[in-house]
């Protein structure tokens, strides 16, 4: 390790440029230590130092107020046989199911059917009409869907009456909260993907499909066999960065349905924020926190591993 | 026969397509709508986009319930710092490491790259439990200096600036320029774009966000926009959510600003994201 870092160093007066080159050198590395300063300190401070932080808390009793105790695993074992805890994993898995699934679906779809064929007025339109939902607040959008939901007055339900369909009690049924707030996500986060798709559409090059129509490739055939591989890193990154927010999933269920009714829509972060912020048990709340970000990374890491054998590099 | 199968195609693409678009704008435009709406009126059906007595008397009403100043105030100091310091940071952090030369270049990178994995909620317990001995709960400081450093940021920068070409920092070496001056007169300048979309990510993200403040201010004078719009919501009871869509189209009105204005780098922002490897 020693000898490779002395050789690279110049001999002394080996050139005339060598003193001014050591400045240069001396004088770049401590640019660099200053220009990383804040970033590798606020990194350190406000993350390394909190997962450390997280996981040492999960082994302790704390109210804030008192000493903390130490509890072994018993934050952990109370985890695993905690109803509403266990409910909100199955929950926030089943809510990532089906909001990537769909997410992913509509917006290659939609990707797909914005061709280059159109006047490009057209295609931005479209484009800024799928991302607009993007830049609201999910808070407060969520406070607008849960009037549109509504069983008795909402515009949901007095669309799906003009075709025959009975009111449904979207918000207040345990059976179908989960799929309003899916589609109240859906709804706001589909343009990402959108976004992220027609990127990678474009990258692809033209000559790839002119060269598969002469060979009389038909529509489909050509999406299955060539725009799809091509495209599949971009899939990639769409899941992976979809996965991961979904897992995170806060704003729709606290305010659309506040978890309820009963547990039906208990996400994990719900019940990180319940047991930390209302109920003050902080060692509780940081186990299912690290429990989520050993399920996050878990899930992460599959999916790269998946994708050794379906993602195609041009 | 071949000529017409194509335009019915075209037709049914773009039928297709704004069924969807209209699904997307639609909720906007009845908050929009009925947020002009007397509040007694603000449950009819069907919802008629053009109000037939559109009145301001929702938007009063907000006024007077909330302190729309302050929270407005709020969010954009807390907004625009978080803004301008992701900035700084990111653009920094990312030209180090495209740039510079340095010992432990790489697993420093690594590092700053794994932390994007890591959800904000896993750490928020540990940050409130580290700001508040240093009183900086249920304040405005502790929403903003925790956002400074940018995982996101940084590679995006560091990504821009590798883009750059190298010719540009060498002829300025051999001018006699340092470091410093190379960044400086160099490649600063030429960062603006990317800078632009740091700040326009960070003002979209920071203005609509809710989980950090919910957790840490306390006080009705710290909270932001959304928070104070989600305690709007007691309006329900009363039967007129015309006051409560008033907020959210007031609390909208930033954000659409910066979609106009900043639609551009936003896009690039997100799009760069999934295309850059």
């Amino acid at each position: 390790m020693t000898a490779p870092v002395l050789s690279r160093r110049p001999a002394p007066a080996a050139s005339a440029t060598a003193p001014r080159r050591s400045l240069k050198d001396r004088g770049t590395r401590l640019l660099a230590a200053l220009f990383l300063a804040p970033t590798l300190v606020g990194v350190l401070v406000f993350t390394v130092v909190p997962i450390v932080g997280s996981v040492v808390l999960s082994f302790f009793h704390w109210d804030v107020i008192g000493t903390p105790r130490f509890a072994g695993t018993d934050n952990y074992t109370q985890v695993f046989t905690d109803d509403t805890v266990l409910v909100s994993f199955t929950n926030t898995l089943i809510f990532m199911v089906f909001a990537v699934a769909l997410q992913l679906l509509l917006a290659l779809a939609l990707a797909l059917t914005l061709t280059n064929r159109m006047p490009s007025w057209l295609r931005s339109t479209f484009r800024s009409a799928f991302f607009f939902p993007l830049i609201l607040s999910a808070a407060s959008i969520s406070v607008v869907m849960k009037y549109l939901f509504n069983q008795d007055f909402g515009v949901v339900n007095w669309l799906l009456g003009h075709v025959g369909i009975a009111p449904v009690p979207w918000l207040t049924s345990e059976h179908s909260a989960m799929a309003a707030v899916i589609l109240v996500y859906v709804w706001q986060q589909f343009g990402f993907s959108f976004l992220l798709f027609v990127g990678g559409l474009n990258t692809i090059p033209k000559e790839i499909h002119e060269a598969s129509s002469l060979d009389g490739a038909s529509g489909l055939r050509k999406h299955l066999s060539i725009t799809l591989p091509l495209l599949s890193p971009t899939l990639l990154v769409a899941s992976v960065v979809g996965i991961i927010n979904a897992l995170q999933v806060f704003e729709q269920p606290y305010v659309l349905t506040d978890g309820g009714p009963g547990d039906a829509t208990r996400t994990v972060v719900m019940v990180i924020y319940q047991s930390a912020f209302e109920q003050l048990r902080f060692g509780e709340a940081s186990a299912i926190g690290v429990l989520l970000f050993v399920l996050i990374m878990a899930v992460t890491a599959l999916q790269f591993r998946l994708s050794r054998r379906f993602v195609h590099y041009q | 026969m071949n000529r017409m199968k194509y335009v019915l195609v075209s037709w049914t693409r773009v039928a297709g397509l704004t069924a969807v678009a209209l699904l997307t704008l639609g909720p906007v435009i009845w908050t929009v709508s009925t947020s002009f709406r007397a509040p007694a009126e603000s449950f009819d059906l069907p919802p008629r986009i053009i109000p037939g007595h559109a009145t301001t008397e929702a938007y009063h009403q907000v006024f007077a319930q909330i302190d729309v100043w302050l929270l407005a105030l709020n969010s954009t100091l807390v907004t625009a710092l978080i803004a301008v310091g992701q900035m700084i940071t990111a653009g920094l952090a990312g030209y180090s490491f495209a740039r510079l030369e340095f010992r432990f270049k790489k697993p420093l990178f690594g590092l700053v790259l794994a932390t994007m994995m890591v959800p904000v909620q896993v750490t928020i317990v540990p940050v409130f439990l580290l700001l508040k001995p240093m009183g900086l709960t249920d304040t405005l400081l502790g929403l903003i200096v925790p956002a400074w450093p940018t995982a996101f940021g940084t590679f995006l920068m560091r990504q821009y600036f590798l883009g750059m070409p190298k010719d540009l920092g060498e002829a300025a070496l051999i001018d006699g320029a340092g470091p410093w001056r190379i960044f400086r007169s160099v490649y600063a300048p030429l960062a603006t774009p990317g800078l632009a979309i740091i700040g326009v990510l960070a003002f979209n993200y920071h203005w609509n966000e809710f989980f950090r403040p919910l957790i840490l201010e306390t006080s009705p004078q710290n909270f932001t926009l959304p928070l104070g719009l989600v305690s709007l919501q007691g309006n329900l009871g009363t039967g007129s959510i015309s006051v409560v869509l008033a907020g959210v189209v007031l609390s909208m009105i930033p954000a659409m600003a910066v979609f106009v204005i900043g639609q551009r780098p936003l896009r690039e922002g997100i799009t760069s994201a999934g295309v850059n490897r």
